[in-house]
């Protein structure tokens, strides 16, 4: 964030700090305070304030008890009870797990390709990531050389404002098999093509609804390496130039290397949003035709909620926890070698 | 600015090949950006056209029959009156609103004490909170309806606002104090510890100095959160059960497995929840792409 400077303001007692950010304060000459600082300093380290502590963290401490860690111990320990109506009534050690990746509709390996809601989303996660990734780049690469970069990078962007719900609406429309209402059997219907039920066929859906996500997600892309594209010094790639590299050298020998970190940082996020994934499917497809679309976050919602197998579908939730825990722990190891910021 | 807004293959385009390679290059990128705008802006286009097409209209020809364009509000109408999309339009503000001023409040109080107060295992209990980042919200559904109407069975949570908003800001938490405790540490600590010297309570630093002074970090992040409840179909599928409180993304998708080729009415609804979000992107864009990049962790 950036803060611009401004008049050194004398009051830190602070009666006329309310509103707009004062960024004078940032500004302010300490000198005048800077002996008594030391002075307290030098009496050692501060004393744990814990009243302060217990009443500025008192409010999340309590909802993040109840509403994130209470829950989660609750729903492991449901995974392995029969669970109906959600109370502990009979104890069923693994069963509601050997059930669930017995089960063709969440996991199928016997065929092939494979099929099921897990394997849904490890379709999602490798044709979604990579193509976001992929564009991203590529849009913020290539919009960064004309003028009109920031209208570009808007235009991509603003399906991310936009709720999955009506996403959902818009590709709906386009994808509707009748020719005089979706967009792209209207196109193809001109190339002499019949028309394709893009979300009625068990094989096609899976892709259109992963188009769809990528609509989606590429603006976000776009912004996060445009900002990491941009933070390489121009000196570095100038003299890169002058030395006679040419644009495709500079692209994968300076420029990739340079945003891999961002990119790594992106996939996670990308990955965890198909683990999260949920309004889109709900919205255009229910998990349809047959179970063909589903994914692990639809299955959970629909074996809880609408099939009320409450043990079952606390065994699937415990599932998308687990695939989140390696992220987890990525996040933390990043954290703490201060590479989030 | 920017390394890359240097015109392409300047070193090459000294001989007159080099130019003509040049100069095709640009009209190459030029043609291959224009068709990404169009990608991007056609399909919601599209809709927002057909929101406003007589529903006669819409079943004969496809929206892209510009000569034969006769517009007409009666959609929007419709779905705000017979729909009761306005009904659902006043829900959504009534969850959107609570659910993003709680998770505002008590996350600067939270990160406040992640910065900036002393206390035992401070660090740890941080990383508790980055890992809660990626909890899913499903972990929660069951305990909280079986529990919420097991302990307090008249209460029926659910039937009202209240558990939607706690379920929205709980969730909310993590990534909200990671972000306002990341913004308050870079603040300068003379400034905080020069306050406490002068004899300013904790609240006081809090409420009169980081506060203020935090005003564009913080409107990042609320207006994040806001975007998110608002967009938000999950929470309210599980914890809002009354359906005259019903929000707009539910209202939608009921119109969608109610009537789901009467376009006129999907067209307009979608577009009534998409209004507010398009004006906050609009308007605040700078605060909305800060608050993404920044929550580029969540």
């Amino acid at each position: 964030m950036e803060r611009a400077g401004g008049q050194p303001v004398r009051s830190l007692n602070g009666r006329r700090h309310m509103g707009l950010p004062m960024p004078a304060e940032l500004t302010r000459d300490y000198a005048a305070v800077g002996g008594r600082i030391a002075a307290r300093r030098a009496r050692g380290p501060e004393a744990p304030n814990y009243g302060a502590a217990i009443f500025f963290l008192l409010p999340a401490a309590i909802l993040l008890i109840v509403f994130l860690l209470y829950p989660s111990l609750y729903t492991v320990l449901l995974s392995f009870n029969r669970g109906r109506n959600g109370a502990f009534e009979q104890w069923v050690g693994f069963d509601n797990y050997v059930r669930l990746f017995g089960d063709p509709d969440f996991i199928n390996l016997s065929t092939f390709p494979p099929s099921g809601a897990l394997w849904n989303n490890v379709l999602w996660i490798v044709f979604y990531t990579s193509i976001v990734i992929f564009l991203g780049l590529i849009i913020a690469v290539v919009a960064a050389r004309v003028r009109y970069e920031s209208v570009i990078k808007a235009i991509v962007f603003i399906p991310m404002a936009i709720a999955a719900t009506a996403l959902a609406v818009i590709w709906k429309f386009v994808y509707s098999p009748d020719a005089n209402i979706g967009l792209l059997n209207a196109i193809l219907g001109n190339f002499g093509v019949s028309p394709i039920s893009w979300l009625g066929d068990e094989h096609l859906v899976n892709f259109a609804l992963i188009a769809v996500g990528i609509w989606g997600s590429v603006g976000f892309a776009t912004v996060i390496l445009s900002a990491a594209v941009k933070s390489i010094p121009a000196e570095v790639i100038e003299s890169a130039r002058v030395e006679g590299a040419n644009e495709r050298q500079i692209f994968f020998r300076m420029i990739l290397p340079m945003v891999s970190l961002p990119i790594s940082v992106l996939a996670v996020t990308l990955i965890v949003n198909v683990i999260k994934l949920f309004d889109l499917i709900y919205v255009m497809t229910a998990g349809g035709p047959g179970k063909a679309s589903r994914v692990i976050a639809f299955t959970m919602y629909q074996q809880a909620f609408q099939a009320g197998q409450y043990g079952y579908g606390s065994a699937v939730a415990v599932v998308m926890l687990v695939l989140l825990i390696p992220i987890m722990v990525y996040n933390v190891r990043r954290f703490r070698t201060g590479a989030v910021t | 600015m920017s390394v890359l807004a240097a015109p392409m293959a300047g070193s090459r385009a000294r001989t007159p090949a080099g130019r003509v390679v040049a100069t095709l290059n640009h009209w190459v990128i030029h043609i291959a950006l224009g068709l990404i705008g169009v990608i991007w802006l056609v399909p919601t286009l599209g809709l927002l056209v057909t929101s406003f097409r007589p529903r006669s209209d819409i079943q004969a020809t496809g929206w892209w029959d510009v000569f034969n364009l006769h517009l007409t509000l009666d959609n929007y109408r419709q779905v705000l009156e017979a729909q009761g999309m306005l009904q659902a339009f006043v829900n959504t503000v009534f969850i959107a609103v609570p659910s993003t001023f709680l998770p505002l409040a008590i996350c600067s109080l939270a990160a406040f004490a992640f910065s900036w107060i002393k206390f035992p295992f401070r660090d740890t209990l941080f990383l508790i909170v980055v890992a809660f980042l990626l909890v899913p919200v499903q972990v929660a559904f069951i305990p909280l309806l079986t529990t919420a109407t097991s302990l307090v069975p008249d209460l029926q949570l659910t039937r009202g606002y209240v558990a939607v908003w706690l379920a929205h800001t709980a969730f909310a938490l993590p990534f909200g104090i990671f972000l306002l405790r990341n913004f308050f540490i870079t603040l300068p600590p003379d400034m905080i510890e020069a306050a406490r010297i002068d004899g300013a309570s904790d609240f006081r630093v809090f409420s009169r100095i980081v506060l203020p002074v935090s005003v564009p970090a913080i409107a990042a992040y609320g207006i994040f959160q806001f975007l998110w409840v608002w967009n938000d179909l999950l929470m309210a599928l599980v914890f809002v059960q009354d359906s005259s409180k019903f929000p707009m993304t539910r209202a939608i998708q009921n119109l969608l497995s109610q009537y789901g080729t009467e376009w006129h009415l999907l067209a307009a609804g979608a577009f009534l929840l998409m209004i507010v979000p398009l004006i906050v992107f609009f308007s605040l864009q700078r605060y909305f792409v800060q608050g993404l990049l920044a929550g580029s962790i969540k």
